[in-house]
């Protein structure tokens, strides 16, 4: 091999950026783009479908207060794991996550099919001192969720900032935004069924059990008790049809 | 005369630029300061608002006074003090951030369960902290050293070194703050919201521009070793950046935004990002440190001249494509992790060919290893980066990472990676260039120079060996079965298993930080001119350049 002719890169800024960008290009090319157009990248199946107001209020204070940081939300296709957790997660699961929020360590444990697995008090004195049910736990205490009243007046315009990301939230949810954050903290509300054509088994209730007012608390126990919920298991055939 | 009236008018214009320049985000800050859709926003303005005003204010005295700077000839090196004092306080506000969160995970209580102290929060503040802020400055003050040195030339530009300097302490400010009141895209080591992104953009490209410049004015005929790494990261890192944090505000005076990505891709994207974080931010450009200093310090060529070469190229081919070893099992396509676990084994041979390029340069003067600590700080963080690049690759197979992912075992690997690799090598840099910056004859104290070394060496031990054992630990427990077939311990078993190892590791943490408290002090004592205690000791290559026997010149 002749070296010498390494030094043509060697004496000029330009040629030796040009070789920097082309040869640190490729990786990120390969394997990135595929998985936008590869139809096989996630999974067909029914029941997904993107977050009610209140769950995506919910998960937007998951997001601010660092969860992800001790908590996955990605079931790994090992045997341990979905017999501790449930089914291993699809990517169709978090089509809509944006960001996601699959973590990258379990100082806690997974999260990805916790929705349904404790009640809502459970939820609400674990938030606010984990260790009055969890002795060993190690989590901090999040009191002030639940004293703190959710600010969703611009919760429409969360929902059209992620249409233009694609997530699919038709002009009417846009509308009802605000409306249908109310209705699923609220048992009795009137335009219950609409909601619930909108946003299929969203689970509708006072979540905090505090009917005074929306809490932080009510939304971000909103959004765990959905978690892992839409895909029916019982019905899904990995082999079959939906086979990626 | 005609050369001397374009220089004029060029200084003149870039006066301008940069009056007009700070003028503008002097009005940014007033506009997000009073119409900021939310707190965080105002308060960002106003800091904005402050830095930028404060700026306006300085380049327009500087202008009327019509004063030039000091230091019009020669090396620019005031941008590059500042820079090293910046690292040094940077790097130990971070590392004492990580031992608090630490400390947290040993003893709960200490979250003080209010929302601007829990560890969710204060986890990406230590991460930021030491990566961008510690490691960050480091890089760009060293690389400033460096490209000066090996083209002899003056820094390019005027005011840009100075505006990336305090441009990229603003960017730390701004992430730094709104991580504690809660503004995080939760992308990891990506946290801070689109408008910090976009500053950091900016304050990038000028950075990008200043090197470039600096690089085409070189007298040198060849660029130098260390420059191509160091430009490898700066249009790599920038590269990542813009990529991994694409996203849409939900308006332009509010700091909440959604990444374009979702999922499975947002996952890929953020991982590509977050290993090449690792590959160009914390590799790329400290092997650019490393093959300035050590052969500096050692007074010794480097070993190779093509391993160099082939070391280089196929280190920043193959890193690019690690970034799924960290979604092995996942529903990331198996193709895709198939690609990322191969390209990760084989970064192991450039890993180690950059390892024997900076360890072998030290050939006929091992002695040194034991005279002089400042290059001993230098050749154990190579040590330290073989073992970690070893053990990288080893959790990319994808039947360890099964153990290994999701566990401590990770946070112990990185820590072997950025406390012995990029803390140590720039300790070393830092004690090098502090010396030869503030033209002193040595350092304050070789001595204390011994203690860091030890007192760190100790912390670093301690840390990744306790995380070794709670990482395996809780692995293997996470998947006992019993003789019945049932999954043995629950989850609270296993987290209630690690606390012996967490105050292990919160005081290894803790020694880490202390020696690096005996560095400022020594830095401190060194920088204010106060007479060397053992400057006797010392190699004549600890003076600064022009303060050296004649001999060793």
């Amino acid at each position: 091999m002749d070296w010498a002719k390494h030094q043509v890169l060697e004496k000029s800024s330009i040629l030796l950026l040009i070789g920097i960008l082309i040869t640190v290009a490729i990786g990120g090319l390969v394997e990135i783009l595929p998985l936008f157009w590869l139809g096989s990248t996630i999974e067909k199946v029914s029941g997904v479908r993107p977050y009610a107001p209140l769950e995506l209020a919910g998960r937007d204070i998951y997001i601010r207060e660092g969860c992800y940081v001790c908590h996955s939300q990605m079931i790994r296709s090992l045997r341990d794991e979905v017999e501790r957790y449930g089914h291993y997660s699809l990517a169709a699961e978090s089509m809509y996550d944006h960001p996601f929020q699959w973590g990258s360590k379990r100082t806690g444990p997974d999260l990805a099919r916790v929705g349904g697995k404790y009640s809502d008090e459970w939820h609400k004195a674990h938030m606010t001192d984990p260790r009055s049910i969890v002795p060993e736990s190690v989590m901090p205490g999040y009191p002030h969720l639940g004293q703190r009243a959710l600010d969703y007046d611009n919760i429409a315009e969360n929902m059209k900032a992620l249409r233009v990301t694609g997530v699919p939230y038709s002009d009417e949810m846009i509308a009802s935004a605000a409306a249908d954050l109310e209705t699923q903290a609220d048992p009795n509300a009137k335009d219950l069924q609409a909601f619930l054509a909108r946003y299929p088994k969203a689970q509708v209730r006072q979540f905090d059990g505090d009917p005074g007012f929306i809490s932080e608390l009510d939304a971000l126990i909103a959004y765990m008790q959905m978690l892992g919920t839409l895909v029916d298991f019982a019905t899904y055939d990995a082999a079959g049809p939906n086979l990626r | 005369m005609a050369a001397m009236l374009e220089r004029e008018e060029w200084k003149a214009f870039s006066d301008f630029l940069a009056l007009a320049a700070a003028g503008l985000f002097t009005l940014i800050g007033l506009i997000l300061a009073l119409a900021g859709a939310d707190p965080a926003m105002q308060f960002h303005g106003c800091v904005l608002l402050g830095a930028a005003g404060l700026s306006f204010l300085y380049i327009l005295t500087k202008v009327i006074e019509r004063r030039e700077p000091k230091e019009e000839t020669g090396y620019a090196d005031g941008v590059i003090r500042a820079g090293t004092i910046a690292t040094v306080f940077w790097g130990v506000a971070g590392f004492l951030v990580g031992d608090i969160i630490a400390w947290q995970l040993a003893y709960p209580a200490l979250n003080l369960d209010l929302p601007w102290t829990s560890f969710g929060r204060l986890r990406p503040l230590h991460t930021s902290a030491v990566i961008f802020a510690f490691g960050g400055n480091m890089l760009i003050a060293s690389s400033f050293y460096v490209v000066q040195r090996t083209s002899r030339a003056r820094l390019a530009g005027k005011w840009s070194p100075w505006f990336v300097f305090w441009g990229y302490q603003l960017f730390i400010v701004l992430a730094a703050t709104g991580y504690i009141l809660g503004v995080t895209q939760s992308k990891e080591y990506a946290e801070p919201e689109w408008y910090v992104d976009l500053w950091l953009t900016a304050v990038w490209v000028v950075y990008f521009l200043v090197f470039v410049g600096t690089l085409a004015k070189r007298q040198e005929p060849h660029i130098y070793v260390a420059n191509w790494f160091y430009l490898a990261f700066i249009v790599t890192v920038a590269m990542l950046h813009i990529v991994n944090n694409l996203a849409v505000p939900l308006s332009l005076l509010g700091s909440k935004s959604y990444v374009i990505y979702s999922g499975v891709q947002d996952a890929m994207t953020q991982w590509w990002y977050g290993h090449n974080a690792v590959g160009f931010f914390l590799t790329a450009g400290f092997l650019g440190m490393m093959y300035y200093f050590v052969p500096k310090r050692a007074e010794r060529p480097i070993y190779s001249y093509r391993l160099s070469v082939v070391h280089f190229w196929s280190l920043i081919f193959l890193y690019i494509w690690a970034g799924p070893h960290h979604l092995h099992y996942t529903a990331l396509p198996q193709w895709a992790q198939t690609l990322g676990m191969t390209f990760s084994i084989m970064l192991w041979m450039p890993s180690w060919g950059g390892m024997i390029n900076g360890l072998m340069t030290l050939s006929g003067a091992w002695d040194k290893l034991r005279t002089d600590p400042v290059i001993r700080f230098l050749i154990v963080a190579v040590a330290f980066y073989g073992m970690s690049t070893f053990e990288g690759p080893l959790m990319s197979i994808r039947s360890v990472n099964s153990l290994s992912h999701y566990t401590d075992w990770t946070i112990g690997h990185v820590h072997s990676g950025a406390l012995g690799w990029v803390a140590f090598i720039s300790f070393g840099t830092i004690y090098c260039l502090v010396p030869w910056l503030w033209h002193r004859r040595a350092l304050y104290s070789q001595r204390l120079v011994e203690w860091h070394f030890w007192i760190s060496t100790l912390g670093i031990l301690l840390y990744i060996t306790s995380m070794w054992v709670s990482g395996i630990l809780q692995g293997l427990m996470w998947r006992a079965y019993d003789s019945l077939g049932f999954l043995e311990y629950s989850f609270v078993e296993t987290v209630e298993a690690m606390h012996p190892f967490y105050v292990i590791r919160a005081v290894g943490g803790l020694l880490f930080v202390l020696g690096s408290l005996l560095m400022v002090y020594n830095v401190w004592r060194t920088i204010r001119g106060d007479e060397p205690v053992d400057a006797a000791e010392q190699p004549s290559i600890a003076a600064a350049p022009e303060l050296r026997p004649a001999a060793a010149a």
